[in-house]
């Protein structure tokens, strides 16, 4: 099966030092993937690379095309990408601030059609927005800010969707809501990587976790098999309680080694 | 407060707005001629003095009072979505500045003296050369910031030129119309001016209102609207090139005109909800009736003592601000 996001040998450098070293990743089609490492490992630039957000080595596929192949409005109708930094700029209202995911597919027409005001709809609907959408989204809380700019995400519609830590700052119920919502893009056929601190989330909701450390990957696979005592320890330097149950892996670090 | 206005009628309001203020600015002048009979003599072209007074002086004024306005309004709206800072305004390049020192370069010099051109074409090179140089100096493309820092630096280079001209000035004369042409105004311009400048006016419009789309994604940050799918390289140097294009034209035939770049896309911010990309037109209206509208009251509050447009927009434009910032400050809380 091809890939939907295929990333080989890349590097990234910035002021002289090598922040991403030669990773090769693979997202394929159906598949939720969690993004693990230490502050400073290298996620966030990792996804930047991808985006093309900072000046990269290496081979990078959209399906079956090369990367360099794609507009930048061809890309972004297949790839949305969440930021870390929660940036918004003017108190523009939540509804219109999440239909700027739609921009893409809008082509020169001014005023959204059908189809936008639909995904941007469900798109509230996913990360329960409903109520807060005449909202100045300057107005909002910490949280509903994260949640309004994932639904923005959302709304693109992409094949593939990449988040930088998604889920920080968003209370429980929210975290979970996020997970499901996730799990479902992929059970229907799209591919999420999401960076995450929440080894839990990770070890419960991902078909698959890559874990970095140092600008490479230390271990990839299923979550029970990345998410063991040895790799905690060599490389967030913890110890922590692992619990298997029907949810799936649950990690609670309990110290530090 | 909330004010509720759909988008098409409040560029509706704002278009009647100006053309009434047009028509105010037509008829408006101490050659002290009827409203009808103005508009007739401006029209038939037939009524000897009069319509010279109206289509010499009056409708080169009223045009450009209408156009500078819409290009302050307009640029100051897209360097403020752009640079993502409320406090953005179309001086903040250097294209002003540099306009300025090339007007002054060709007062100085006595080449408006020799031909009335030499003084807008100067003015013209003035905002080009500053311009390129902000580009040379941040790279194209670069982060806002260094456009930014380099705008600073081109704008005090080019303001420390123009004191060195007013410091080294051979007559107090020629410091005098220096100074006073620095303040703004539309007086005495002529059709020959509307023609200079609107080209460029109509060039630089029609880049500015290219970006709006990418300032609205803009609202998300950089990397976001980037992995939207627009071009951050090109919607820069279409903002960089557009204000340049029509402030400088617009500096170059009326002298630095302050504020109204600035407060303007600040007052309409809150009827387009905010949204940059429906700020752009918003804006180019607001700005020829804030210009129409002060332009007609310089004419009504001091008719002898020819009281320059410039030094209005920034007496009223201040303090208005100011007002506008301690509102918000208690709004807020």
């Amino acid at each position: 099966m091809t890939s939907a996001l295929s990333a080989r040998s890349l590097c990234v450098r910035l002021g002289g030092r090598e922040v991403v070293k030669n990773v090769s990743l693979d997202l394929r089609p159906g598949e939720f993937v969690g993004l693990l490492g230490p502050n400073g490992a290298g996620k966030s630039t990792l996804l930047k690379a991808i985006m093309g957000l900072v000046a990269r080595s290496g081979r990078l596929t959209l399906g079956d095309r090369p990367i360099e192949a794609l507009t930048p409005t061809e890309s972004a109708r297949e790839v949305a990408y969440l930021p870390q930094e929660r940036e918004i700029n003017w108190p523009v209202q939540v509804r219109t601030l999440i239909g700027l995911g739609r921009s893409p597919h809008r082509g020169a027409s001014s005023v959204p059609g059908e189809a936008d005001r639909a995904a941007v709809d469900a798109a509230m609907a996913a990360m329960d927005l409903v109520e807060l959408q005449e909202r100045s989204s300057l107005e909002l809380s910490g949280g509903e800010r994260a949640r309004v700019l994932i639904a923005r995400a959302l709304a693109q519609e992409t094949p593939v969707l990449l988040t930088d830590e998604p889920a920080a700052g968003l209370d429980p119920a929210h975290q979970i809501t996020l997970m499901a919502t996730f799990r479902k893009l992929a059970r229907e056929g799209r591919s999420v990587l999401a960076s995450l601190h929440e080894l839990t989330l990770a070890g419960q909701w991902c078909d698959r976790v890559i874990l970095i450390a140092d600008g490479g990957i230390v271990a990839e696979g299923p979550p029970d098999a990345v998410l063991t005592p040895g790799n905690l320890a060599t490389v967030y330097g913890v110890r922590a309680q692992i619990t298997v149950s029907d949810d799936g892996l649950s990690v609670v670090p309990t110290g530090l080694i | 407060m909330r004010i509720e206005l759909s988008y098409p009628l409040l560029l509706a309001a704002l278009g009647l707005v100006t053309a009434v203020l047009f028509v105010v600015s037509l008829v408006t002048g101490p050659a002290g001629i009827a409203f009808f009979e103005s508009l007739e003599a401006l029209v038939t072209g037939r009524s000897g003095a009069a319509s010279i007074v109206m289509q010499e002086i009056r409708l080169p004024r009223a045009i450009l009072g209408a156009i500078i306005g819409a290009s302050l309004g307009l640029s100051g709206a897209a360097l403020q979505g752009y640079l993502r800072n409320p406090l953005a305004e179309p001086g903040l390049l250097g294209i002003s500045a540099s306009a300025s020192l090339g007007s002054v370069i060709a007062i100085y010099t006595g080449l408006s003296a020799a031909f009335t051109l030499a003084l807008p074409l100067m003015a013209l090179t003035g905002a080009v050369g500053a311009v390129l140089l902000v580009r040379l100096l941040a790279g194209a493309g670069a982060q806002t910031i260094t456009l930014i820092l380099a705008g600073v630096a081109v704008t005090s280079f080019a303001g420390a030129m123009t004191s060195l001209a007013l410091n080294l000035s051979p007559n107090p004369f020629a410091a005098l119309e220096i100074v006073f042409w620095m303040l703004g105004s539309l007086k005495d311009r002529s059709m020959t001016h509307v023609w200079l400048a609107l080209p460029f006016i109509l060039i630089g419009w029609a880049m500015l209102f290219q970006v709006g789309r990418a300032l609205d994604a803009l609202t998300l940050g950089e990397a976001a609207a980037a992995t939207l799918g627009f071009r951050l390289e090109r919607v820069q140097a279409l903002v960089v090139f557009g204000t340049a294009a029509c402030v400088g034209a617009a500096t170059s035939v009326a002298g630095a005109i302050g504020f109204i770049g600035l407060v303007v896309p600040h007052l309409l911010r809150p009827l387009v909800g905010a949204e940059p990309g429906r700020l752009l037109a918003a804006s180019a209206l607001g700005g020829a009736a804030v210009l129409l509208a002060a332009d007609i009251a310089v004419r009504i509050i001091a008719p002898e003592r020819d009281l320059k447009l410039g030094v209005l927009t920034a007496l009223i434009g201040a303090p208005f601000f100011l007002w506008l910032i301690f509102k918000q400050q208690r709004g807020g809380q």
